[in-house]
């Protein structure tokens, strides 16, 4: 059980800067996706908490104790590397005892201790197997018996789901979730699919280019993006954006976000822009209809599947509630909406 | 998916098969044949007609001493050879595959070695240890050592080894290096972190994860030094002292176009083929099973 601070964690490659300051205090339990586009440095900032980069400049915290200068093996930590990282010469149960033999652990406690975590994984007829004899999700969770058999302060993450199907993804999803809310280790987890953080995170630090933009619960940085990018990079579809000279009322020179689920169609002249239909994906659910501004800006709204939708090449107008309307300013900040 | 190629008729793939065959019978079959044709026979003196004897040949060289020891000889060569080059180059390897500025000019300058033929390598550490001129006996000398290796036999053997052994590490090496860059940094990374410093990482994960390439460059060097080290023993010490560095492929040469007993000489080379053969055979049934996971 543990707690894990990062204060104004900075990493350069050379003069190359990838992370510009990260603070973040993670108290014990937790779990903090860090989610973001590839080359946000999101991959760094776990690697550095790991021990496998070293810090430039800042702190990591492990227990209220600067780990800054320690090995990754002494900070007691586990990792689920997004290959895996299996032993492939060695059987699945060697696999998951590695650790502890190298720890000196007694046989009979190792013994215990793998084949309990092999019951909690489903994994105890695969024991005896080699990791190349496994299907994807078997060697995803043989990787995450690597990490529990060691009892370890926090759990990091590194993308452990995305050489998974997609129907296998949801439903390791949920098995990841159920573990750690059970073993109630620490964790944190990098992704870049922002629906793995929605559900996951009790709280996500969105990053952007090496910035943590913002650190929040999920559906607070749903509801109130600070940043444009962060509007437009947590909800789906994304967040409309739109020149303010645009929308009447808004404050000039500002970027206007509206969300597709916010925004409505409406008959022509009657909206507060206008458009036509340039296509329409009906999803079953929902329908995503794509229009073409007459600006020649671009606007997604969604609607419920069972409503009709209009034809390409229909004009009509777009709703939406002021409430639902952001503002973000040239630097890209969010603009309390007057 | 294998995708086949078909041919129409049988003229096309006859001619591209053809050289191959062609080289292969010419420079191995038909002089392999020769061998063990005359191997059967004892030629007179003068080499005008020879007499059948039969399995003559082999008997008495079974019975030989000198042949014997020859054995023995090659037995110790070739086991030096082997663990020097490849422990030396695996050493190296690992050393280069942990840099990650300038290992494009390591990797450069100990690729230069191979690109020696053994005869002038041999050459190269003849003169480095020769008793009079050489540099490195020099040295030996102010240190109060009093290198010969033409009168000592184990300093003979020392310096066939070196000789032999320096120009594989440079291709041990690239295979090696080769194998310890496709092991995933992740997979040692998991091990860092579950606990294993830099040795045990080695002896547990890396070592293991290598077995492939080191099976495969064992049964290489091994042939290597039973045939390809001729040209380094014939220069430095022409299988002296007193046949200390005679190994089998030497004897086939110094019986036969040195002794002129050709049949003697075919034998040999008989026997030679069939313990390569038999030795690799062993490696694949008996070592390759546990090298592969």
């Amino acid at each position: 059980m543990a707690t894990v601070k990062l204060s104004n964690l900075k990493k350069s490659f050379g003069k190359t800067d990838v992370i510009h300051g990260v603070d973040i205090d993670i108290s014990d339990g937790e779990f903090i996706v860090i989610v973001g586009p590839s080359g946000c440095g999101k991959s760094t900032l776990l690697r550095m908490v790991a021990g496998l980069e070293t810090v430039t400049s800042g702190e990591v915290q492990i227990n209220g104790a600067g780990v800054n200068e320690m090995e990754p093996m002494d900070r007691n930590i586990a990792m689920v590397f997004q290959n895996y990282a299996l032993y492939p010469h060695m059987k699945v149960f060697d696999n998951m005892a590695y650790g502890l033999k190298i720890a000196k652990t007694p046989k009979a406690e190792i013994a215990e201790r793998v084949q309990s975590a092999a019951k909690l994984l489903q994994l105890e007829e695969y024991l005896m197997r080699k990791p190349r004899e496994l299907s994807g999700g078997q060697r995803q969770r043989v990787a995450m018996g690597r990490a529990i058999v060691r009892k370890p302060d926090v759990f990091l993450f590194d993308e452990p789901l995305s050489n998974l199907d997609a129907k296998l993804r949801v439903q390791m999803r949920l098995e990841i979730k159920q573990l750690q809310r059970s073993l109630g280790v620490t964790s944190l987890y990098v992704t870049h699919d922002q629906v793995e953080a929605m559900t996951l995170a009790d709280r996500m630090i969105v990053m952007n280019g090496g910035i943590a933009d913002q650190i929040g619960a999920p559906l607070e940085v749903y509801a109130n993006p600070q940043t444009e990018f962060v509007a437009g990079f947590i909800g789906s579809p994304a967040t409309n954006f739109l020149p303010a000279a645009l929308v009447s009322g808004a404050p000039a020179g500002t970027t206007v976000g509206v969300r597709p689920e916010h925004a409505t169609l409406t008959t022509p002249d009657h909206g507060l822009v206008e458009g036509q239909v340039s296509y329409s994906e009906a999803l079953g659910s929902e329908t995503l209809v794509h229009l073409r501004l007459s600006s020649d800006a671009a606007f997604t709204v969604r609607q419920n599947g069972m409503e009709p939708a209009p034809e390409e090449g229909h004009a009509c107008g777009v709703l939406w509630n002021s409430s639902d309307q952001m503002h973000f300013g040239a630097d890209g900040r969010r603009i309390a909406t007057p | 998916m294998e995708k086949r190629v078909t041919f129409k008729g049988w003229l096309l793939p006859i001619c591209l098969l053809l050289p191959q065959v062609i080289v292969t019978a010419v420079f191995f079959f038909y002089p392999a044949g020769q061998a063990v044709w005359q191997s059967l026979f004892i030629p007179d003196p003068f080499g005008l007609k020879s007499q059948f004897v039969g399995l003559g040949n082999f008997e008495f060289l079974l019975g030989d001493p000198y042949y014997r020891a020859a054995f023995t000889t090659t037995a110790v060569f070739s086991i030096l050879v082997t663990v020097a080059s490849l422990g030396m180059a695996l050493f190296l390897a690992v050393l280069a595959d942990r840099l990650i500025k300038g290992s494009g000019v390591y990797r450069t300058l100990l690729i230069w070695p191979y690109a020696v033929a053994p005869a002038v390598a041999g050459v190269l550490w003849l003169f480095m240890f020769n008793t009079r001129v050489g540099v490195v006996s020099w040295y030996l000398g102010i240190l109060g050592y009093d290198w010969n290796h033409v009168l000592n036999e184990a300093e003979a053997m020392g310096l066939v080894v070196a000789a032999s052994s320096w120009g594989r590490v440079s291709y041990n090496f690239l295979f090696f290096l080769a194998g310890l860059q496709a092991i995933p940094k992740s997979v040692i990374e998991a091990a860092a972190i579950d606990g294993a410093r830099f040795w045990t990482r080695f002896r547990t994960i890396v070592f293991p994860l290598l077995s492939p390439t080191t099976f495969f460059l064992l049964v290489v060097n091994i042939v290597y030094a039973f045939f390809e080290t001729f040209g380094v023993i014939h220069t430095i010490t022409s299988g002296g002292p007193q046949q200390a560095t005679t190994i089998l492929v030497y004897k086939v040469f110094a019986d036969g176009f040195v002794g002129q007993d050709l049949g003697s000489s075919a034998a040999q080379s008989v026997i030679l083929l069939v313990v390569v053969g038999l030795l690799t055979v062993i490696q694949f049934k008996f070592i390759e099973r546990r090298v592969h996971y």
